[in-house]
C-alpha cells in the first residue's frame, strides 16, 4: 500500500517518459526514407533522349562500371533550384558522376537553365512525359538515387540534397561503394 | 527592411519573455512586489513585438517579396490576395509564427482580464506562459526563421500555395485550431501557478474555467472546419479519416472536454482536485504533442519532404522539459492535496467521473492508434499504418456509455441521488427515445437497422432528457436566476446529439458509385438519376480547367444541379478535382470528377449522403454552447454566487 501511495504521483511522469522514448526513437528514423521497392534492385531498363544532344539516346549501360548519382529534377521545381548549387559543388569534387533526369519539362527552358546556372550532370536524360520516372518509382522532384558499379540502386534521397546530407550520408556511402569490386 | 524588422521584433520579444518568466516567478517566491509587477507590462510588450513580427511577414506576402525564402516557397503573384494572406501559415515557419502569435494574444488577454486576481497568482501564471513563449521563440529564431532572405539571386516569382489549401475552409482552419490548442496553455498556466504556490483550493479552477471553455470553443470550431474542408475539397466524400494530423487535434479536444467537466466538479464540490490538475497538464501536453507530431513530420512520412531533424529534436526536448517539470512539481505536490470527495455511487460526481474516465480512455486509444506505427518502427518491427477500422472498432463502442450517461448528468443531484428519483425523472424520456429510435429507421427505409436505432435512440435520448431538464429548471427557478452556462450546456449537449445522429445516419445510409460517363449519359444511384448534361472550359485566377453540369432528378423532378470541376494549377503542375455538392438539411448529392478516360468520357464518383450536414451543425452548436457559457456573468464577478446548483 505504501508503495502504491509513493508510486501514484509519478505515474504520469512514467507515462511521459515511455512516450518520449518512442518519440525520440521515431525521430532517429529518417522520415524521408520512404521504403522503395527498388532499393537493392537492378535499375529499370530505359531508353531516353539526351537533353543536350537529342540524336543521342541513353540507356541503362551508362550506369555500369562506376558509382553514380541520378538526380531527378525539373526547371519548374523550386526545391530543385535550391539544390542545384549543391549538385554543382558535388560535381566539382570529382568524386562521383552525376546523371540527371529532366522530369516533365520543356526542352528549351531546360537548355536555357543549364546555360544560365551551369551543368552538374555528365549526361541528362530527357523525360517529358515522366514515364521513365514512373519506372524508377519517383514520387516527385527532386529525388536522388545512388547507384553502384553493378547498376544496383543502393539508396534514394527524397527531397533536397543538402550539403549536410552529402557530407553525412552520400559521401560515406559512395566511398564505401567505390571500394566494392565490379 | 520589413522582414529584418520582423526578425528583430522577435528577438526583442524573446528578451521580454525571459524577463516575464524570471522576475515574476522569483518575485512571487520571495514576495517582492516590484518584481511581480513586471509580469503584466512584459507580457503586453511581448504581445506587441510578436504581433508586429507577424504583420511584417504578412506584409512580405502581400507585397510579393520573393527575396524572403518562405514567401518564395509559398506564394505567387497570381495568387488571390486572400490566399496570399493565408499562405502565411501554410507551411512550417509561418505556422510556428502563428503559434507564438496566438500564444502572445492569449497571454495578453490574461494580463488584461485578470485585474481581480491576487498579484502573486497572476505573476506565476504569466511567468509560466512566458516560459512557453521562450521555448517557441528560440525555436523559431534558431531553426525555423520565416524571415530568411534569398539574396542576391531571388526568384522573380514564387512557388505558390498548394492548390488543396486554396479554400476558405482551410484558410481559417489552422488559426482556429491553434487558438484552441494554445488556449489550453492558459489552463495549464493556472494549474501550474496553483501547484507552485501550493494553494490548491478551488480558486484556480474558477479562474481558469472561462479560459478553458474559450479554448475548447475554438478547438471545436477548428476541428469542425477541418472536417468540412476534407469533405468538400478532398473529393472523397469523407469527413473524418483518423489521419495522424486529425488525431493530433482530436486528442486535446477529448482531454479538454474531460477537463471542462472536471473543473466544474472541483469548482463546485472541491472534489477531483489532483485529477483536474493532471488533466490541465495533460490537455496542454497533448497540444504540444500535436504540434510536435505535425511539425516534426515523424508520422506522415509521405508528406514529410525535406524535414529538418533538428526541428523535431528541439521540439521534443522542449515538450519533455515543460511537461516533465510540471509533472515533477505535480508529483511533489500531489500528496498534499486533500480532496473532500464525499459522494454516493449514484450522484452527479460519479457520472462526471465516469465521463472523465471514458473520455480519457478514448483519448488513450486514439493516442495509441496514432503512435502505434511509430512504436513498431522504433522497435524495428516493420512499417505499418493504423487506419479507420481500428479507430472505429475501438472508439465507437467506448463512446456509447458516455452518450447514455450524458443525458443523466445535468439532472442528477450532487453527492447523492435516490434510485427512485432517477427512474421517475427519466422513464418517459427513455421510452420515447427507444420507440422513436426503433420506429424512425423503419418508417423511412422500410428495414430495421440496429446501428441506426442505437444512434438515433441515443441522440434523441440526450436531446429529450436535456430539454426536459431545462424545462424542469424553468418551472422551479425564476428565469433571471438561470445562468448562461446552463443554456450553454443545453446547446452544447444537443449539438453533440445532433452530430451523433448525423454521423450514424450518414455512415449507414450513404451510397456511392464509380462510373464512367460522357456528356449526355446518365446513371442511377439510390432512387436518383444523375445526368451528365454539360461540360465547358473554365479559367480561374491561377488555374484553368473544366466545369461540368450534372442534373439530379427523382421521378422526373429536378432535385439539384451540380457543377463539379477539374482544375489545373499551372504553377504547381497539379490538377485537383473540385466536387459539385448540393447541400441539404437532410441529404447531400455529391459528384467528383476523376480522370479523363478518353476524348469525352470521364471517371465520375457519385455520392448520396443523407444527414451529413448534421455532423458540422452539431459542431457549430457545441461551439455556440461554449461561447454562451464563457460569457456567464459569474466569471466576471469576484464572489461566486451559486445561481444554479
Amino acid at each position: 500500500m505504501i508503495f502504491i501511495k509513493l508510486i501514484k504521483p509519478i505515474i504520469p511522469l512514467l507515462i511521459l517518459i515511455s512516450i518520449g522514448f518512442f518519440l525520440w526513437r521515431g525521430l532517429a528514423i529518417n522520415p524521408t526514407l520512404v521504403p522503395s521497392a527498388l532499393i537493392d534492385k537492378q535499375i529499370p531498363e530505359f531508353n531516353l533522349r539526351n537533353l543536350i544532344s537529342p540524336q543521342q539516346t541513353l540507356s541503362k549501360q551508362i550506369f555500369l562500371g562506376h558509382v553514380s548519382l541520378l538526380n531527378v529534377w525539373a526547371t519548374w521545381c523550386t526545391v530543385c533550384a535550391n539544390e542545384y548549387p549543391v549538385l554543382i559543388d558535388i560535381k566539382n569534387t570529382h568524386l562521383v558522376t552525376i546523371y540527371g533526369l529532366d522530369y516533365k519539362d520543356d526542352r528549351q527552358t531546360a537548355l536555357r537553365w543549364i546555360k544560365k546556372y551551369g551543368n552538374p550532370f555528365a549526361k541528362i536524360g530527357f523525360d517529358p512525359e515522366g514515364t521513365t520516372a514512373i519506372n524508377w518509382g519517383v514520387y516527385g522532384t527532386p529525388e536522388t538515387f545512388v547507384i553502384d558499379k553493378k547498376g544496383i540502386i543502393r539508396y534514394k534521397v527524397i527531397g533536397e540534397v543538402s550539403h549536410r546530407i552529402w557530407q553525412r550520408i552520400l559521401l560515406p556511402l559512395i566511398e564505401k561503394l567505390q571500394r566494392e569490386s565490379t | 527592411m520589413i522582414p529584418e524588422l520582423g526578425h528583430f521584433a522577435l528577438i526583442l520579444a524573446l528578451t521580454l519573455a525571459i524577463i516575464q518568466t524570471l522576475f515574476p516567478l522569483i518575485g512571487a517566491t520571495i514576495n517582492k512586489i516590484s518584481w511581480m509587477l513586471l509580469a503584466r507590462p512584459t507580457a503586453i510588450g511581448q504581445f506587441i513585438f510578436v504581433t508586429f513580427a507577424f504583420f511584417c511577414l504578412m506584409y512580405s506576402f502581400v507585397t510579393n517579396d520573393f527575396s524572403v525564402l518562405y514567401v518564395a516557397q509559398n506564394s505567387n503573384t497570381n495568387l488571390p490576395l486572400f490566399y496570399k494572406v493565408t499562405a502565411l501559415w501554410s507551411a512550417h515557419e509561418g505556422s510556428m509564427l502563428l503559434w507564438i502569435t496566438v500564444l502572445s494574444c492569449w497571454t495578453f488577454l490574461v494580463a488584461i482580464f485578470s485585474k481581480s486576481l491576487p498579484l502573486d497568482t497572476i505573476a506565476r501564471v504569466l511567468s509560466v506562459l512566458g516560459f512557453i513563449s521562450i521555448g517557441f521563440l528560440i525555436f523559431i529564431l534558431t531553426t525555423s526563421d520565416p524571415f530568411i532572405r534569398l539574396l542576391p539571386n531571388f526568384p522573380a516569382n514564387g512557388q505558390s500555395l498548394n492548390p488543396l489549401l486554396q479554400d476558405p475552409g482551410l484558410a481559417i482552419h489552422p488559426p482556429m485550431l491553434y487558438i484552441g490548442y494554445v488556449g489550453f496553455s492558459v489552463a495549464f498556466a493556472f494549474a501550474m501557478a496553483a501547484l507552485l504556490s501550493g494553494r490548491l483550493d478551488a480558486a484556480w479552477t474558477r479562474w481558469s474555467r472561462p479560459w478553458t471553455l474559450a479554448a475548447w470553443c475554438f478547438l471545436t470550431f477548428g476541428i469542425t472546419l477541418g472536417s468540412w474542408w476534407s469533405y468538400r475539397v478532398l473529393g472523397w466524400g469523407g469527413w473524418w479519416f483518423w489521419d495522424p494530423v486529425e488525431n493530433a487535434s482530436f486528442l486535446p479536444w477529448l482531454t479538454g472536454t474531460a477537463l471542462l467537466h472536471s473543473l466544474m466538479v472541483t469548482e463546485k464540490r472541491g472534489a477531483f482536485k489532483s485529477w483536474t490538475l493532471l488533466l490541465a497538464i495533460c490537455a496542454f501536453a497533448l497540444s504540444l504533442l500535436g504540434t510536435f507530431l505535425v511539425r516534426s513530420g515523424i508520422l506522415i512520412s509521405v508528406h514529410a519532404f525535406a524535414v529538418d531533424p533538428t526541428r523535431g529534436e528541439y521540439m521534443l526536448k522542449f515538450l519533455f522539459s515543460v511537461i516533465g517539470i510540471s509533472l515533477l512539481i505535480y508529483a511533489w505536490r500531489a500528496n498534499k492535496i486533500k480532496g473532500s470527495s464525499n459522494f454516493a455511487l449514484l450522484s452527479r460526481e460519479t457520472l462526471l467521473l465516469t465521463n472523465n474516465v471514458i473520455l480519457m480512455v478514448a483519448m488513450a486509444t486514439v493516442l495509441l492508434g496514432t503512435l502505434y506505427p511509430l512504436i513498431l518502427q522504433a522497435l524495428n518491427l516493420g512499417k505499418i499504418s493504423v487506419g479507420p477500422p481500428y479507430f472505429n472498432a475501438v472508439f465507437v463502442p467506448l463512446m456509447m456509455p458516455l452518450f447514455f450517461i450524458m443525458a443523466l448528468g445535468p439532472q442528477a443531484d450532487w453527492q447523492q441521488m435516490p434510485k427512485k428519483a432517477l427512474l421517475e425523472k427519466f422513464w418517459l424520456v427513455f421510452i420515447a427515445a427507444l420507440i422513436l429510435g426503433c420506429a424512425l429507421p423503419y418508417l423511412f427505409t422500410g428495414t430495421e437497422n440496429l446501428f441506426a436505432t442505437v444512434g438515433i435512440g441515443l441522440g434523441l435520448w440526450i436531446i429529450f432528457a436535456t430539454l426536459q431538464g431545462s424545462y424542469r429548471l424553468h418551472k422551479k427557478v425564476n428565469l433571471k436566476n438561470i445562468s448562461r452556462s446552463h443554456y450553454g450546456m443545453v446547446i452544447a449537449h444537443i449539438g453533440l446529439a445532433i452530430t451523433l445522429i448525423g454521423i450514424t445516419l450518414s455512415s449507414i445510409y450513404s451510397v456511392e458509385k464509380d462510373v464512367r460517363l460522357a456528356p449526355g449519359q446518365s446513371t442511377h444511384l439510390a432512387n436518383f438519376k444523375f445526368a451528365f448534361t454539360n461540360i465547358a472550359a473554365l479559367t480561374g485566377p491561377n488555374y484553368t480547367g473544366f466545369i461540368t453540369q450534372f442534373d439530379v432528378t427523382q421521378d422526373h423532378q429536378l432535385m439539384a444541379t451540380l457543377h463539379p470541376q477539374q482544375r489545373f494549377f499551372s504553377v504547381q503542375q497539379e490538377g485537383i478535382s473540385d466536387p459539385g455538392i448540393s447541400k441539404g438539411l437532410f441529404q447531400d448529392f455529391y459528384v467528383a470528377l476523376g480522370e479523363k478516360m478518353d476524348t469525352d468520357s470521364w471517371a465520375v464518383r457519385i455520392y448520396y449522403k443523407p444527414f451529413v450536414r448534421w455532423i458540422w451543425a452539431g459542431g457549430i452548436l457545441m461551439m455556440l454552447g461554449g461561447i454562451i457559457s464563457v460569457f456567464d456573468k459569474r466569471y466576471r464577478k469576484q464572489s461566486l454566487k451559486k445561481i444554479f446548483d
